[in-house]
């Protein structure tokens, strides 16, 4: 986060589709071991602009360099160094955890030890059982586990947190941050600001297909609150969120 | 990013996660191997189908004369003595009796004894085989001690082959199990791979499109090819199913499966493309399957249906490969002979192929 290498740029993004432009004229760039948050309502090309720079999808026009690589010429050099988790993905039938790796390995063309890799995740116990069998929040470790069998320079995770509860919220964020400190850029999108404001380096406000703000969490609160902007209701030391994780504990759970 | 990207590996990754999937699949083993299995146990049972005709014996006829002796030991006629005459009217009427018979001595002196056979309209073809057979049968009685004026017949039959029952069916079931591996499986696989994103997920990954498809199709040929093993050593040694060269014939019913099987996925791409959910893959891959199940000769020989039917039945490709299976098996033939049905089979791939990159959906 010292360091301003941009390893992601963004240059006037435009992707329209038949009768509608789902994104319209966006940049910006993310800076190598930074986790990036792009935030904002359903359907306003956050996804969308995230498939495009993981040449899941075609762009209408734009630029953009991934490692310095350009998605239209290189695509699979930057498959070869990003990690992807898709929202609402779904894994090969009647494999279990460690076959599933195996897989993977094999797409990637890398060699790797299943059992490691679901050790990074803390998934370990559930090796012979199939990826249906698993809870939300194992499944997101899971999915986050298949992106870093390729040892990534950048992972990009689609609303990891969605549907989780907050103890596997927390857990999450941790592993996020431990895959950061290892030295991986992690591009991440989410509904929840606070999780936002824990977790990101730095975050954009995607609203119908434009980025309205970009600065770090702290920056942009700053500048609200000298704008005039004050809370309802006076701000409390603590919140509920914090009074449900003191009661039923932060520890990882079997089910979680 | 060091070595270069390595697709025969991530192909044969995918074969065997694909391969995995398939043999915990219940569907996939019922249809391949549960269903063929079945029908071959029921026809292997039911036997060589040897021609009996029942005879029955009117009460009060005499039974101690030459007649009665010689169709007691005719091999296609059993006797049935033990019978009231209602019972045997019944028996007639509904056709579980073939024909009454009552031999009586003659009071007149020449000839000694007059036979009086009734047939039934409700079994007219095994009333003509005992036509044949008395007639055969009284001609040899009455000539006895007397030189035939004319000439003399004699009869021999060449020792052939023995073609059972099974000889038939197997084939045939082989290639229903095949048919419905390749429509089913795929459609099936490639629609659910493709709605639950597993395919998109794919996609971020550096794997060829060719060879996703390609690591599918070997993982499906390898089920299939274990799955027509484990038929034809069954059907050959619990049911003594004809292999003429043996191994030879074996390595050339798998390559014919192989061909066959390539086909029957190209149906299977059309169907998964052109099915707008899970549940309307059923449906679609019956209207392929169905008819050639019933049409193509699984059950019995394509000539005995009409004749208006027969130039769909000759149509189908699976009428081919069943026909080629059999002369593969039973007659010993090769590959070079069939290339007939091999050909037809190749120009169906072709035609299914060329729709199927056109319906085919990745997303």
């Amino acid at each position: 986060m010292s360091t301003k290498n941009a390893i992601i740029s963004v240059k006037n993004l435009v992707k329209k589709y038949d009768d509608f432009t789902a994104v319209q004229g966006i940049s910006f760039e993310v800076y190598e071991n930074e986790i990036f948050g792009l935030l904002g309502p359903n359907g306003a090309g956050k996804t969308t602009t995230l498939e495009i720079i993981e040449t899941l999808r075609e762009k209408t026009s734009g630029e953009i360099l991934v490692d310095g690589y350009s998605v239209e010429k290189d695509a699979n050099k930057i498959k070869r160094i990003i990690g992807v988790q898709l929202q609402a993905a779904g894994y090969y039938p009647n494999l279990n955890l460690v076959e599933l790796m195996e897989l993977f390995s094999g797409l990637y063309g890398v060699d790797i030890k299943p059992m490691e890799m679901l050790e990074k995740v803390n998934l370990q116990d559930k090796a012979k059982a199939k990826y249906k069998a698993l809870s939300g929040g194992q499944k997101q470790r899971f999915s986050i586990a298949t992106t870093l069998i390729n040892a990534p320079k950048i992972i990009f995770l689609d609303e990891p947190t969605t549907g989780l509860d907050p103890q596997a919220r927390r857990n999450l964020w941790d592993l996020i941050v431990s895959i950061r400190n290892n030295g991986t850029t992690v591009v991440i999108t989410t509904h929840y600001m606070d999780e936002a404001e824990q977790l990101c380096d730095r975050v954009a406000f995607v609203e119908r297909g434009e980025i309205i703000a970009l600065d770090t969490p702290d920056n942009l609160i700053d500048k609200l609150v000298s704008s005039g902007f004050e809370r309802k209701k006076e701000v409390k030391k603590a919140n509920l969120e914090d009074v449900f994780i003191n009661l039923t504990g932060k520890e990882w759970r079997e089910d979680n | 990013m060091g070595k270069p990207y390595n697709n025969t590996k991530a192909t044969l990754a995918l074969a065997k996660a694909s391969f995995r999937s398939i043999m915990r699949s219940p569907s996939a083993v019922v249809f391949t191997l549960a269903f063929p299995l079945i029908f071959i146990l029921v026809f292997g049972f039911i036997g060589s189908g040897e021609i009996k005709v029942k005879l029955a014996v009117a009460p009060g006829s005499d039974l101690q004369n030459p007649v009665i002796q010689a169709l007691e030991h005719n091999a296609m006629v059993s006797l049935v003595k033990d019978k009231d005459t209602a019972d045997i009217r019944n028996g007639l009427e509904k056709g579980n009796i073939d024909a009454l018979i009552n031999v009586k001595k003659n009071d007149a002196g020449t000839p000694a004894y007059l036979a009086n056979v009734e047939y039934t309209s409700a079994s007219i073809d095994k009333g003509s085989i005992l036509k044949s057979v008395l007639s055969n049968l009284l001609s040899t009685l009455n000539a006895k001690d007397v030189k035939p004026t004319v000439a003399e017949l004699y009869e021999s039959t060449v020792q052939g082959r023995v073609y059972r029952r099974i000889d038939f069916i197997l084939p045939g079931q082989l290639g229903f199990s095949l048919l419905s591996t390749g429509v089913f499986g795929t459609a099936f696989v490639f629609f659910s791979l493709r709605q639950n994103l597993v395919i998109k997920r794919f996609f971020a990954t550096p794997v060829k499109r060719s060879s996703i498809v390609f690591g599918e199709c070997l993982a499906r040929i390898g089920f299939a090819l274990l799955g027509a093993i484990f038929i034809i050593v069954i059907g050959h040694f619990f049911f003594h199913f004809t292999l003429i060269h043996g191994v030879i014939t074996v390595l050339n019913m798998l390559l014919l499966s192989i061909i066959g099987l390539i086909v029957f996925m190209g149906f299977g791409f059309v169907v998964s493309g052109i099915a707008k959910s899970e549940s309307t893959i059923p449906p679609i891959s019956n209207i392929i399957t169905l008819p050639q199940f019933l049409l193509s000769g699984t059950f019995f020989s394509i000539e005995v249906f009409p004749s208006w039917l027969q130039p769909i039945s000759r149509a189908l490709p699976l009428t081919y490969l069943n026909d080629a299976m059999r002369k593969v098996a039973f007659e010993g033939a090769g590959l070079w002979d069939v290339k007939h049905q091999i050909l037809i089979m190749v120009i169906w791939g072709i035609g299914i192929y060329a729709v199927a990159v056109k319906t085919f959906k990745w997303e």
